[in-house]
């Protein structure tokens, strides 16, 4: 806050040499060294680590490793346009992994949108007592890495460690997360457990930019709370609504991390259990690097198909109301 | 910025008492949200006090009559080496390292955007952004290739290299450099002499401070936190971060119980590096900078 002060007063405070008429103008139409020198070290990384594989990944989904004749002698690399597209497309298995993620993307974005969006209303009720202490608690399993947050969670979910499915048993209630009707609610939750907290402070910071003035109006209209949260804080903050949205939808086609540490517990998740852990065991263990890039492309095209959908839907002026 | 601290100042005050009834509902609701996120951390805390025997026979959510957390931590310690601490290093050196790098030329890029002029930019500029957009497993399983092909696969840098990249860094930079460096100190900055460089360095990074420091943190936990980058590239377990570190003792458990016990050790120890971490720097998680992003 200090610094955003420092700077606000340095902006208005009057600059100590008038300025010559002509310069504020000036100011774009030269592009000087030092444009380069700022912008150059980004971009070349950002082209080798972001630009050349994606580039890489879609020349390598194209070709595939032959072996001439019998076998005999080195495989040669050879252009077959979209086989292996059409393989990975064909596999049973990961067709399956595919309409997994999609079901795991409709439990876990709207569990995690409308769990941020809660708890932020609820950190900016009029009645919430220590709302401080309450952010930081949900927002501190964001610094735990997913890994660590599934191996805590996976001793939450045997019996044999789990002081919650011991108390349940307790009461006769035999709950089982990791078995396979449960395991991807089961792993909704760790992803919930980690990001909830940080999808909750951006929506808590768009909650705090809005003007008092509306919620006085409101008030001397004689708006009760529910009233404002629907008329005033829903419809302000959905630019900050759409974003988590997008992010977690970016997010759950990730996943990777969970159903890998979960594995060694349940019979419920198979090697290649999504489209990533089938890419990585393509290209690790089964040396198809070739197969595993066309995976790779299956999995950005459907996160940029949903991305675009997603941003349609809410975009279309019909649905800008509400 | 005058609105938004005004309208967190003021807000309790435009608010209405809502009946005992709901603000019972309310508290209570933030109290069971409360006991949620923190279960896991409170389990491993007090499971890294047990011994491995009463791991498994005592209820997870109290101490055991025999608490030996000493015990484990000196094990854990003391394991394969010492091999812990250097996974800590390790990930010290990467997340740091990594996020520095990141920050400064994230920083750079931003400001360049906002303050000059450039054939294509906001062509570019888009581009960059939808970086953002594109899941990481996808990036990091070609980018094994890439870099195997040069000889950097399972060295510090093949883990590095690619963390020094925050395309998101350079959104919030240019946004946050478009509000907080006004156009008439860098156009007075410059009627007295300076160069853009020093222009950049001295004055405007000094203005851009909070978003610079909000930079830093997210790459800095986004490296933590990752993990397949690590794993696609890394064979050496001496070059691991603590997230492989401690899978690959998960992975040895059926073998020999005993690394249960460390791994529960060992998450219990980097859970309270990064929440001491998360605490302490509470003030400077500057979401803010991300709502004003998405304004209009």
């Amino acid at each position: 806050m200090t610094a955003t002060a420092t700077a606000t007063e340095a902006a208005s405070a009057p600059p100590r040499h008038p300025l010559p008429e002509s310069s504020p103008k000036r100011r774009h139409r030269r592009a000087p060294a030092a444009l380069w020198v700022l912008l150059v070290p980004f971009l070349v990384m950002f082209a080798a680590f972001f630009i050349a594989p994606i580039v890489f990944a879609i020349i390598d989904s194209l070709f595939a490793q032959k072996s001439s004749g019998l076998g005999l002698g080195a495989p040669t690399r050879e252009f077959v346009w979209l086989e292996n597209y059409g393989t990975a497309l064909a596999n049973p298995s990961f067709l399956a992994s595919l309409g997994r993620l999609v079901a795991f993307s409709a439990i876990e974005v709207p569990l995690m949108v409308v769990t941020a969006l809660g708890l932020a209303l609820l950190l900016g009720a009029a009645a919430a007592r220590f709302p401080r202490a309450f952010r930081v608690t949900y927002f501190m399993p964001y610094g735990v890495p997913g890994v660590i947050a599934s191996l805590l969670w996976g001793f939450l979910y045997i019996p044999a460690t789990s002081p919650v499915l011991q108390l349940l048993g307790a009461l006769g209630i035999d709950a089982n997360p990791l078995s396979s009707d449960a395991v991807l609610f089961a792993i909704a939750n760790i992803a919930l457990w980690g990001f909830a907290g940080y999808n909750m402070l951006i929506l808590i910071a768009a909650l705090d930019s809005i003007p008092s003035e509306l919620y006085e109006a409101a008030k001397l209209d004689g708006a009760g709370e529910w009233r404002m949260i629907w008329s005033i804080k829903l419809p302000l903050i959905r630019p900050s609504i759409v974003l988590i949205t997008l992010f977690t939808i970016i997010g759950t086609l990730q996943l990777f991390v969970e159903p890998l540490v979960l594995r060694p517990l349940t019979t419920a998740i198979s090697s290649d259990y999504t489209p990533n852990l089938a890419a990585y065991n393509q290209a690790f263990a089964q040396g198809n690097p070739n197969l595993a890039a066309a995976m790779a492309v299956v999995v950005a095209l459907l996160a940029f198909g949903f991305s675009a959908l997603f941003l349609r839907i809410v975009n279309r002026k019909g649905n800008r109301a509400w | 910025m005058v609105t938004r601290t005004a309208a967190r100042t003021a807000r309790p005050a435009t608010a209405r008492p809502g009946g005992l009834a709901g603000s019972i509902l309310v508290n209570a609701a933030l109290a069971a949200a409360a006991v949620y996120f923190l279960l896991p951390i409170a389990w491993v805390l007090i499971a890294a006090t047990k011994s491995p025997g009463d791991l498994y026979s005592t209820f997870g959510l109290w101490f055991s009559d025999s608490p030996q957390a000493w015990q484990n931590l000196v094990d854990l310690f003391t394991q394969d080496g010492g091999a812990f601490s250097i996974w800590i290093l390790n990930s010290v050196l990467y997340s740091g390292v990594g996020a520095l790098v990141a920050t400064v030329i994230a920083t750079a890029a931003g400001y360049a955007f906002a303050k000059y002029a450039f054939p294509a930019k906001e062509t570019v500029f888009w581009t960059i952004l939808g970086g953002v957009l594109v899941p990481a497993t996808v990036i990091a399983l070609p980018l094994y290739f890439l870099l195997n092909s040069v000889g950097l696969t399972g060295s510090y840098w093949s883990v590095l290299l690619p963390s020094m990249v925050s395309p998101f860094g350079v959104y919030l930079a240019r946004i946050h450099a478009n509000t907080a460096v006004p156009d008439e100190i860098v156009e007075a900055a410059r009627i007295d002499g300076a160069g853009d460089l020093r222009i950049f360095g001295s004055i405007a990074s000094r203005m851009m401070t909070p978003a610079i420091v909000t930079i830093f943190l997210f790459q800095f936990v986004t490296i933590w936190n990752n993990y397949l980058l690590p794993l696609v590239m890394l064979n050496d377990p001496k070059r691991f971060p603590i997230t492989l570190g401690l899978t690959l003792w998960n992975s040895q458990t059926q073998r020999d119980p005993m690394f249960t016990q460390l791994v529960v050790t060992g998450s219990a120890v980097s859970v309270i590096l990064l929440v001491v971490l998360m605490v302490s720097l509470q003030r400077f998680w500057k979401a803010d900078l991300t709502a004003g992003a998405t304004k209009g």
